[in-house]
């Protein structure tokens, strides 16, 4: 009776309806994507699901992650989705998970699922998530959003392209919704198509999107499906290499020197390094003290334009003349 | 010959519009023109930057009039 909505459809019928109990999902981050995914999945009665997170709910996540709400803040989003789904649906089995996915973790967690949907917003994690997926011969159905732009597909399904073919290298300028903002809709948006591929993966109905990424414009209401080609020496070095992991920070080439990284707090790479005195833009007025006036300062951000931008209004309201614009950006004084 | 060129993700941004239609010399290659975009618009971590031709990623073709070339930066927010 619960199901009887879906059961009507062709697609379903009540052997799909038994597909969907026998199965089993993993939500990796239960945030933006990860909650509208699991709530629908939830709902068509998947019979076990995992909700792998280790952050807690802040005020900030609500906009988007309508799952919890104001008195869920300061708990773990693992177990307040739990709780929440389970109220929605008693019948299937809920698993918090209240860690973060790590190489030595990823493997186990995933071999007790037929199936693993990215909730991340990161590249080390989504990275990792492929390269256990390819060593445990699981399908993953991927998300990423910048702004009010989408991306997804599915990874490594009946061997077709990983993650690895679509990006070999990646960029150390990853931003997540956090830093960039975002609408709440658009990971609403983006989970539920997830859950959508998850649901034609396991009702094995429809076409999967298997080597193929959609691109999505949420404002302008676009969408594009490009086609992705198989590297299969990317996916034969993770068979033979196991976990790659990737890192995200990075070194000064010379330290002998003296930066002003101007660029917001978000914004990666990180360089640690006591070389750097790390003012934002917006504040330099604030904290004109700290910029040493002595030895030369080389002043950076992303690409050279803001620290351009930094440096004239310091000579010109300021008077400061030992400070050197870094034109091309951080990627001219970092290693690698 | 003209080319049609479609930024995404930071690149639009960097570039400051989403798309244009390009001037190309007859048999450039898709990745001259890769070359060309990232010193145009001074685009950062050129190597994670995946092209697209007339929708299909990662193959490398002489570009033809009319054709659609899409710049695909990695993200990875959620």
């Amino acid at each position: 009776m619960r199901y009887d909505r879906q059961i009507k459809l062709d697609d379903v019928g009540s052997s799909g309806q038994e597909k969907l109990r026998n199965a089993s999902v993993l939500i990796v981050g239960v945030g933006g994507l990860g909650c509208p995914a699991a709530q629908y999945l939830t709902g068509a009665g998947v019979g076990k699901i995992g909700l792998l997170d280790h952050d807690k709910v802040s005020i900030t996540n609500l906009h988007r992650q309508v799952l919890y709400d104001e008195f869920d803040v300061g708990r773990p989003k693992a177990l307040v989705a739990k709780v929440k789904l389970q109220r929605l649906n008693r019948e299937i089995e809920l698993v918090a998970i209240e860690e973060a996915l790590t190489m030595e973790n990823a493997e186990k967690l995933f071999n007790q699922y037929d199936l693993i949907i990215d909730g991340t917003d990161n590249f080390e994690t989504k990275y990792l998530i492929n390269d256990a997926c390819i060593l445990t011969g699981k399908a993953w159905i991927y998300a990423s959003i910048y702004k009010n732009e989408g991306q997804l597909s599915v990874f490594n399904y009946q061997n077709g392209p990983s993650y690895r073919c679509l990006f070999p290298k990646t960029t150390r300028q990853n931003v997540s919704c956090e830093a960039t903002g975002v609408l709440g809709v658009t990971p609403g948006l983006l989970g539920m198509l997830q859950a959508a591929e998850a649901l034609k993966i396991i009702l094995d109905v429809g076409n999967v999107l298997s080597g193929k990424l959609k691109l999505m414009n949420i404002l302008y209401g676009t969408e594009q499906v490009l086609n992705i080609r198989k590297r299969q020496e990317e996916i034969e070095k993770i068979k033979n290499e196991g976990i790659i992991p990737i890192r995200i920070d990075c070194e000064l080439k010379d330290t002998g020197k003296t930066y002003l990284d101007v660029r917001e707090d978000f914004e990666q790479p990180k360089v640690n390094s006591e070389k750097v005195i790390h003012i934002p833009l917006g504040k330099l007025k604030d904290h004109l003290k700290e910029i040493p006036d002595k030895e030369e300062v080389l002043v950076f951000c992303q690409t050279g334009k803001r620290s351009k931008e930094a440096v004239k209004m310091l000579q010109k309201d300021f008077g400061l003349r030992n400070l050197k614009n870094v034109e091309g950006g951080i990627e001219k004084i970092i290693d690698g | 010959m003209k080319v049609t060129v479609k930024y995404f993700g930071i690149i639009a941004e960097t570039a400051g519009k989403k798309e244009e239609i390009l001037d190309v010399t007859q048999g450039m290659s898709a990745s001259e023109l890769k070359a060309r975009q990232i010193k145009t618009y001074q685009i950062p971590e050129a190597e994670s930057v995946q092209l697209a031709v007339n929708r299909d990623l990662n193959t490398e073709v002489e570009l033809k009039e009319g054709d659609e070339v899409a710049f695909l930066p990695p993200f990875a927010g959620g």
